[in-house]
């Protein structure tokens, strides 16, 4: 396959036979994390600023891994550290570090478009790590990977997601990837954080947890989005617990094999059980060791070659 | 496009057997020997070594597949060369390591692969053991075993099909201009 990508904005662009050449790629990745000496030389001299304006431990991370096992040198900015205390727009932020000739630049923001914005004024590669409510497609490519890891397949699942789809961009990516391979999805929520008209996306709305659940084959758990005001769509944290938690009974009303999974960070008690958490459906801990090989790939394809 | 075979089905069987036979004798055996093919053909005929190590010696040596793609030396001047799995489930710390391909040509694929390998360990010793040596290295490296020598001009190509994948063994050489 071609890839002609410069830049990973959204998992909505991309179509079939991408995401199943970067699934393929990052398979030939894994191995590389598993390895006592975890490095090739593939990116040598190439340079990755993961530019980041919303907290993040996992996604950063997991990119400045991928790019430094692959030889890429790596440098973190963070809102909190950055001159964007100081006043400084987005766009001049990005066109001044496009002067220290970066090749890609992961970026999350709270701003929806963020990542498309840049991408329409740098040459550098764009990578969206999170763009407010909106993507997050290196999440939902690291979802499907898991997926085609425990499931073998990533076509006809029943894929049920639970908590605050309205604000979660990883509800979003994950809706427009299980879409695009025929998969059935339900949405489940209390109908505060489920969006009007989510139902034109394909997937079914429910707002039952046990009938969300029933025969699934994957739970997909989300957190209660404090920082976009999250907690205000809902009486109370412990009324969300009871109606939305994960516990140990709804994984036995789900498929035999159901795997259950987390893009974290998880409030434990909340959304999901301490058992189920830690239980032997969980694959919140794969999904991790995954994000990592599929980053390497994303990586690679966008800024591996010759543009 | 006019082709002319090097070497057909037959001999093909015997210069594999004959490789064999010398990897085992400058070895003296096979112990904590292991066969690395690369991607693509070298998998196929070190598939085959193994096979006749077997016959000959009744041992089964340890198997691995390489693909060279992240180590290649010219990664960002190619349009995103596709990466294929590197399977080497085996330790290669101490071992004899027998890499295998099917062409040498400017040796920068085998430099690629030496560099793969030393990334997973420290190997006793890297042998090379190759179907077809075309010539003109770019590199100083040299196969310790060579099925033909076969220098060829620059209009023309060699190419070596393998049953497994190609439907038919032979080695040709095709005018490419």
């Amino acid at each position: 396959m071609n890839w002609k990508r410069k830049d990973l904005l959204g998992i909505r662009d991309l179509s079939k036979e991408e995401i199943v050449f970067i699934l393929d790629t990052a398979e030939s990745f894994k191995e590389i994390s598993k390895r006592e000496i975890k490095k090739v030389p593939t990116l040598r001299g190439k340079t990755v600023i993961t530019l980041f304006y919303e907290p993040s431990t996992r996604t950063r991370t997991s990119f400045e891994i991928a790019a430094k096992r692959l030889s890429a040198d790596t440098i973190n900015i963070s809102s909190s550290t950055s001159s964007s205390t100081k006043g400084e727009s987005l766009k001049d932020t990005a066109r001044n570090l496009e002067s220290m000739r970066p090749d890609a630049i992961v970026i999350r923001h709270g701003m929806p478009g963020a990542p498309h914005m840049l991408a329409g004024i740098l040459d550098s590669s764009i990578i969206n790590g999170g763009d407010g409510s909106h993507e997050h497609p290196t999440q939902a490519l690291l979802d499907l990977f898991t997926m085609r890891d425990k499931k073998g397949r990533i076509e006809g699942l029943k894929v049920a997601i639970v908590g605050d789809i309205a604000h979660s961009r990883v509800a979003r990516s994950n809706i427009f990837s299980l879409k695009n391979f025929g998969n059935e999805v339900i949405c489940c929520g209390p109908p505060t954080m489920i969006p009007p008209h989510i139902e034109t996306l394909g997937v079914k709305v429910e707002y039952d947890l046990k009938k969300a659940v029933k025969k699934a084959d994957v739970i997909m758990m989300l957190r209660i989005q404090k920082e976009r005001g999250g907690t205000s769509y809902i009486p109370s944290t412990k009324e969300y617990a009871t109606l939305y938690g994960l516990t140990k009974n709804h994984i036995d009303m789900a498929a035999d094999d159901v795997i259950v999974m987390h893009p974290g960070p998880m409030n434990r008690g909340i959304e999901i059980a301490d058992d189920v958490a830690d239980g032997p459906s969980s694959v919140i801990l794969d999904q991790v060791e995954n994000g990592v090989a599929v980053r390497m790939a994303v990586l690679y394809l966008l800024i591996g070659g010759e543009a | 496009m006019k082709k002319r075979v090097v070497l057909d089905k037959k001999a093909i069987q015997r210069t594999v057997a004959r490789i064999t036979h010398e990897i085992l004798e400058k070895n003296e055996g096979c112990t904590r020997m292991c066969l690395i093919g690369i991607r693509t053909r070298g998998v196929y005929l070190a598939n085959r070594i193994q096979d006749k190590v077997k016959d000959v010696e009744g041992i089964g040596l340890p198997f691995g597949v390489l693909d060279i793609t992240m180590y290649r030396d010219d990664i960002s001047k190619l349009r995103w060369p596709e990466v294929k799995k590197t399977d080497i489930s085996f330790d290669v710390n101490n071992m004899t390591v027998v890499l295998v391909d099917d062409v040498l040509h400017t040796g920068r694929t085998t430099r690629a692969a030496i560099d793969a390998i030393m990334d997973l360990g420290r190997p006793r010793k890297i042998q090379l053991a190759v179907l077809v040596d075309r010539g003109d290295r770019e590199l100083p490296i040299h196969p310790d075993y060579a099925g033909i020598e076969c220098p060829v001009n620059d209009d023309e190509e060699i190419l070596v099909r393998m049953s497994e994948i190609d439907g038919k063994d032979e080695v040709v050489i095709v005018k490419t201009r």
